[in-house]
């Protein structure tokens, strides 16, 4: 049987540890692809634990190269960046891991496993975690039901729609209620309703604590939802605070969205 | 729960096939080669066993007419007999007779009619005590200088420089089954490294997802070393399973050859034992040096 992590129950869990501390930080980021121009000048900005943000900007603006870094699959040219209070481009190879596990991904193009069900892919954060499978079959059936794919837990990715996989690779970033989500385009591939019913989601994980970061093009989601936008242009960041923000804060300056 | 989880392909992407083969190849000669160290060190055991604890003793014909030699030479095997029966350390001293001698002659001399009036060396084999070490506590020096004193033309054989030579010549061949069991052990060392690193390259996608969701490098590095250790021991057990028959062979082949100098190839309980050990030294190898191929690959990744 797999190891019980140490605070024991995945769904209740202790969320004090990340009460104080900014979820992300850059400080003075900078990024460039080999001898490239840099895509990134001295970006500065934080995610207050607990926040919610989209993260927009044009095609090729670099939203994706933003979220590598936040989810360590990428080490800045230069700058730092701390998560949950930790300079991760100075942490050990080792201890990676333990950062990477309270950080949820939702990458553009899935990265499911090809070979593996559904429900294995689901539960693959978990069973790195070393969580029991008493506990995996728990918990993965009650998540996949409720993203709607009750009937495609033992399906392989390659039979599920575009959709469906979507589905999928969501589940698999919120299965083990992560303290940061990402999720790059996590919308793109479904109908509205289901666009509505998974940000829904996000927004239910983010009242629970965890912060969310969503890169996304659609229009309609930002009118929507009016959380904070991050908006990348030029190889900078702007903060763009939601209208109801506009409407409450004096300072726009810092300070993320709180639900709304 | 599921004895080894696989969340990596490692199974189907075609390399183990290769790694099987390779593997059985190599434990075969390694079988054959463990073999043939572990006979050649019977027949030495064997034969140290045979010739330690005896002496011959040669006494040479005195020169002269036949009768007056042949009663000589008489006297003087008579005289080193008493003096060997009261040494002590040795259990039995007893002169060849002189058909056996004749018997011995035959092949150089033709046949013992002709050679009947010819003057022939006497041969003493002495037993000695076995309890008291190889020389059986005599002091073989001073003995043949006593006896040579006493009567001229006497050697003492321990036959340690004929055994010396062959004793040589087992261990040359022992160490070179050993170091073609090294060489062999090396090839299937770089053979796992290199199918490792196909194989790597192959999955990459597949372990940057694993690294993301917060894989470490032994999670990861425990399935492609499960995996080799599987195919090790397949291999291993398919490269015993066809050395078997033709060790049987060779033994059946030296069953028929006279002269006590190819015994039967029999191995000891202990020596088999190690035979069939070879399989799961191969899935040990092939685990150890997949795991630290991955490993070493992995650290180089973010």
């Amino acid at each position: 049987m797999g190891r019980r992590r140490e605070d024991g129950s995945i769904i209740h869990r202790q969320r004090s540890r990340r009460e104080d501390a900014p979820a992300a930080e850059f400080v003075a980021v900078g990024l460039r692809y080999g001898n490239g121009p840099e895509i990134f000048t001295d970006i500065d900005f934080d995610l207050p634990a607990g926040s919610f943000h989209f993260l927009t900007g044009a095609s090729g603006a670099g939203k994706s190269s933003l979220l590598s870094l936040l989810y360590l699959a990428l080490r800045p040219t230069r700058g730092a960046i701390r998560l949950f209070g930790r300079d991760v481009t100075a942490v050990p190879r080792h201890q990676l891991p333990a950062v990477r596990r309270r950080i949820g991904v939702v990458f553009q193009d899935f990265r499911l496993i090809d070979h593996l069900s559904a429900l294995d892919n689901v539960a693959l954060p978990l069973r790195v975690a070393g969580i029991t499978e008493e506990e995996v079959h728990r918990h993965v059936p009650e998540l996949l039901t409720w993203v709607g794919l009750r009937d495609h837990m033992d399906a392989r990715p390659e039979t599920l729609s575009g959709g469906q996989k979507q589905r999928v690779a969501i589940a698999r970033a919120v299965i083990s209620r992560p303290d940061l989500l990402l999720a790059d385009e996590p919308t793109g591939n479904v109908d509205d309703r289901i666009a509505m019913r998974l940000l829904h989601l996000f927004i239910e994980l983010n009242k629970l604590g965890t912060t969310v970061l969503i890169a996304t093009h659609s229009e309609a989601l930002i009118q929507r939802f009016p959380y904070p936008r991050l908006h990348l242009e030029r190889g900078s960041l702007y903060r763009i605070p939601s209208a109801r923000d506009t409407a409450l804060v004096s300072s726009p300056s810092r300070g993320g969205g709180r639900p709304p | 729960m599921r004895l080894m989880r696989a969340d990596l392909p490692v199974a189907e992407d075609g390399t183990g096939h290769f790694l099987t083969v390779m593997v059985a190849v190599m434990v075969f000669l390694a079988a054959l080669a463990m073999a043939g160290t572990f006979a050649v060190h019977n027949v030495v055991e064997r034969w140290n066993r045979d010739v330690s604890g005896t002496l011959t003793i040669q006494v040479m014909p005195t020169p002269g007419p036949i009768d007056e030699s042949n009663a000589r030479t008489e006297a003087n095997v008579a005289r080193v007999l008493e003096i060997l029966r009261v040494e002590p350390g040795v259990l039995r001293a007893e002169a060849l007779g002189e058909d056996r001698l004749k018997a011995l002659m035959e092949p150089w001399l033709g046949s013992p009619d002709m050679i009947a009036d010819l003057p022939l060396p006497r041969l003493i084999d002495v037993t000695i005590n076995p309890k008291d070490g190889p020389d059986g506590g005599l002091d073989l020096a001073g003995l043949a200088r006593r006896l040579s004193e006493m009567v001229p033309g006497v050697t003492v054989d321990d036959h340690r420089l004929w055994l010396a030579k062959l004793v040589d010549l087992a261990q040359g061949l022992a160490s070179l089954a050993w170091s073609v069991l090294a060489l062999v052990t090396a090839a299937t060392s770089v053979a796992v490294i290199q199918v490792t690193r196909s194989s790597l390259a192959t999955h990459r996608p597949v372990i940057e997802v694993l690294h993301l969701i917060g894989a470490h490098d032994d999670y990861i590095a425990r399935q492609f070393a499960g995996r080799a250790m599987v195919l090790g021991l397949m291999g291993g057990s398919v490269g015993l399973m066809l050395a078997v028959p033709a060790l049987a062979g060779v033994g059946y082949l030296a069953r028929d050859i006279e002269g006590g100098f190819v015994p039967d190839i029999s191995l000891s309980v202990p020596q088999w034992v190690l035979l069939l050990a070879l399989p799961v030294f191969s899935g040990g190898v092939a685990m150890l040096t997949t795991r630290l191929t991955v490993l070493r690959a992995l650290s180089r990744m973010l």
